[in-house]
């Protein structure tokens, strides 16, 4: 998942994605990024994130948005 | 009227239960008899200090006791100044600077930021003031004594409020604007959408806005009820929705980019906000291809564009989409709300034929009072009507447009066939997610940092991206970075910073923004 670490780095180059878990409660990922982000997974993960998975849950933590990417690139 | 806390009062006195609820936020929420309770408590208290007919600002996270805080302010016979936890340290400080109001009212968490400056307040910090907590005040004792001696002399041309938006020159400018101009936006705006008690809205906007007019005080008018959607519902398309049908909500009002979110994430193959009746947008494009996919999700709703700047208080052009026309290109901007003239205005200063682009000029109650302290810019565009021969001052809005006629099927009859359509700006303003920016404002902050030289932002319209290219050595992408993300609002942010050796000029020797825009696609 480096492209996704890449991805999210891009966006914020001061936060460490591997401790931070709460980066929606937080306000670090905001609704600027968002709509960033998912265009970005699509364009260069190649996975398209359905509306029904966009809940916070999913976007805490970098671990959570690797679960979810892992799980539709399995679907 | 000649106050808009007629409004409010009018409704407490027709009201049979005064125990409904006005505005409900995140934790909290206000009925209309607290509101009226501490939007008066907090105006005595105010009033106590012989404070009179001076800007106050109200710096609170946004919540329902932030509109009470304002309702105080002009119980107190003064005019307020909002502003949120969410705009950046050095913003706020500069319109701190700006306003030198002799008193803020704010929240637990604003206080300690306050207090925080206060403390590390370096020399050229030269403005104090007194602060006093929203908590501490909002059951002081009514003075109804002086409350009504201050409202008997009020006159509707008395400021209500001053809000800041971007400014070309690189600090905030503020528009002042009087009571007169938004009770005229508001009857009208309140016409056009169809408020009434059972109206539910759901807030999108900052209440540091002037976009939070079209539901505070509609709600006052009309004894409605509005909900301040939480921001973070903004980012999940499906529990926005929830939210909305939950709520009940009925009405909203949302800049173009919010719809623009629920569509594009393909949310309506999950939910459908089927409690909505009224879909009213603007302050920036909405793409045909957006407002078809809510017009199939709700196709009994109304769906309302809205058009008009800061400084004519609010909204003054509307356009309501009939289900009979199939929309390609851009949706027009229609016509001006009653009572408010659009004049278009060519380099002549002449009327152009149909088709031909004007300038937007507005003429009418709605206009502001101008600029905040800055007589200069105000006098630059807020000028006398060329076509006037007698005193006539008409707001230049520096956006440009033509008249278009609709083709409609056969049916349809009617002179609204005529409708007004926006096309760009004559100078380098943009509107990103919702928001006014001027990018020039980004370049001088970018241009501020030691070792940037030339700075120059451009927008790429179809990606809705701001870009900005800088030269000079002295400073890596991530220090201009940095300093970009302390100082501007999150809205401003550049999407994408470059360093690069050149910036290409025009024949004339100006930053040629064409050429870099292209080689932005070509990247």
């Amino acid at each position: 998942m480096e492209k996704l670490l890449e991805i999210l780095q891009e966006m914020h180059d001061d936060i460490d994605f591997s401790i931070h878990v709460s980066l929606i409660d937080d306000k670090v990922i905001d609704s600027f990024d968002i709509i960033t982000l998912i265009a970005e997974i699509d364009d260069r993960i190649g996975v398209t994130i359905p509306p029904e998975e966009l809940v916070p849950e999913n976007f805490n933590s970098f671990t959570s948005m690797v679960n979810l990417i892992n799980k539709l690139e399995n679907e | 009227m000649i106050n808009i806390l007629s409004y409010l009062e009018n409704t407490i006195t027709k009201m049979d239960d005064t125990s409904k609820l006005a505005f409900i936020g995140d934790n909290s929420s206000l009925t209309f008899s607290e509101l009226y309770a501490k939007s008066r408590s907090c105006g005595s208290f105010i009033a106590s200090k012989k404070l009179n007919k001076q800007p106050i600002i109200v710096f609170m996270k946004k919540a329902p006791d932030m509109i009470a805080a304002f309702l105080g302010v002009v119980y107190s016979g003064n005019y307020y100044v909002p502003l949120d936890s969410e705009i950046p340290t050095l913003r706020i400080r500069m319109i701190l600077e700006e306003v030198k109001s002799p008193l803020i009212i704010c929240d637990g968490v604003t206080s300690k930021l306050l207090d925080k400056w206060r403390s590390e307040r370096d020399l050229d910090w030269n403005y104090d003031y007194s602060t006093i907590l929203f908590s501490d005040i909002c059951d002081y004792e009514a003075n109804d004594l002086v409350l009504s001696t201050i409202r008997k002399n009020a006159i509707d041309v008395d400021p209500l409020y001053v809000v800041f938006t971007s400014g070309s020159t690189g600090t905030p400018k503020g528009v002042i604007v009087k009571h007169r101009s938004v009770i005229d936006y508001i009857e009208n705006l309140s016409s056009v959408i169809g408020v009434s008690s059972d109206t539910i809205f759901g807030n999108q906007s900052p209440l540091y806005l002037d976009a939070c007019l079209k539901e505070v005080f509609p709600t006052l008018k009309y004894g409605a009820t509005t909900y301040l959607i939480p921001t973070s519902l903004f980012m999940f398309p499906v529990k926005l929705i929830e939210y909305i049908n939950d709520n009940k909500i009925n009405t909203i009002c949302w800049v173009a980019s919010a719809l623009s979110m629920v569509a594009g994430l393909g949310a309506f193959g999950i939910a459908t906000p089927t409690s909505l009746h009224t879909i009213a947008f603007g302050s920036e494009i909405f793409p045909t291809k957006h407002l078809n996919i809510w017009k199939n999700a709700l196709p009994n709703a109304r769906f309302i564009h809205l058009y008009g700047p800061t400084e004519a208080t609010g909204m003054s052009c509307y356009y309501e989409i009939t289900s009979s026309y199939d929309y390609t290109g851009s949706i027009p901007i229609g016509k001006p709300f009653p009572n408010t003239e659009i004049i278009l205005l060519d380099d002549k200063d002449c009327i152009p034929s149909d088709g031909e682009l004007g300038e937007i000029c507005i003429r009418g109650a709605g206009l502001s009072l101008g600029y905040f302290n800055d007589k200069e810019k105000t006098n630059s565009v807020f000028v006398q009507n060329p076509l006037s021969i007698f005193p006539d001052i008409i707001y230049r809005t520096g956006d440009m447009g033509y008249y278009g006629y609709i083709d409609f099927n056969s049916n349809y009859s009617g002179n609204e066939k005529r409708v007004l359509f926006y096309k760009g700006r004559r100078d380098y303003q943009i509107k990103h997610m919702g928001y006014r920016i001027e990018l020039t404002e980004i370049e001088l902050m970018a241009a501020s940092i030691d070792g940037v030289g030339l700075a120059c932002a451009v927008f790429d319209s179809e990606n809705s991206r701001i870009i900005l290219y800088y030269m000079g050595e002295g400073a890596d992408v991530a220090t201009v970075k940095a300093f970009l993300k302390a100082n501007l609002p999150r809205y401003m942010l550049p999407y994408a910073i470059i360093s690069c050796d050149d910036i290409p000029k025009t024949a004339g020797g100006k930053i040629d923004r064409v050429k870099l825009l292209e080689r932005r696609t070509r990247e």
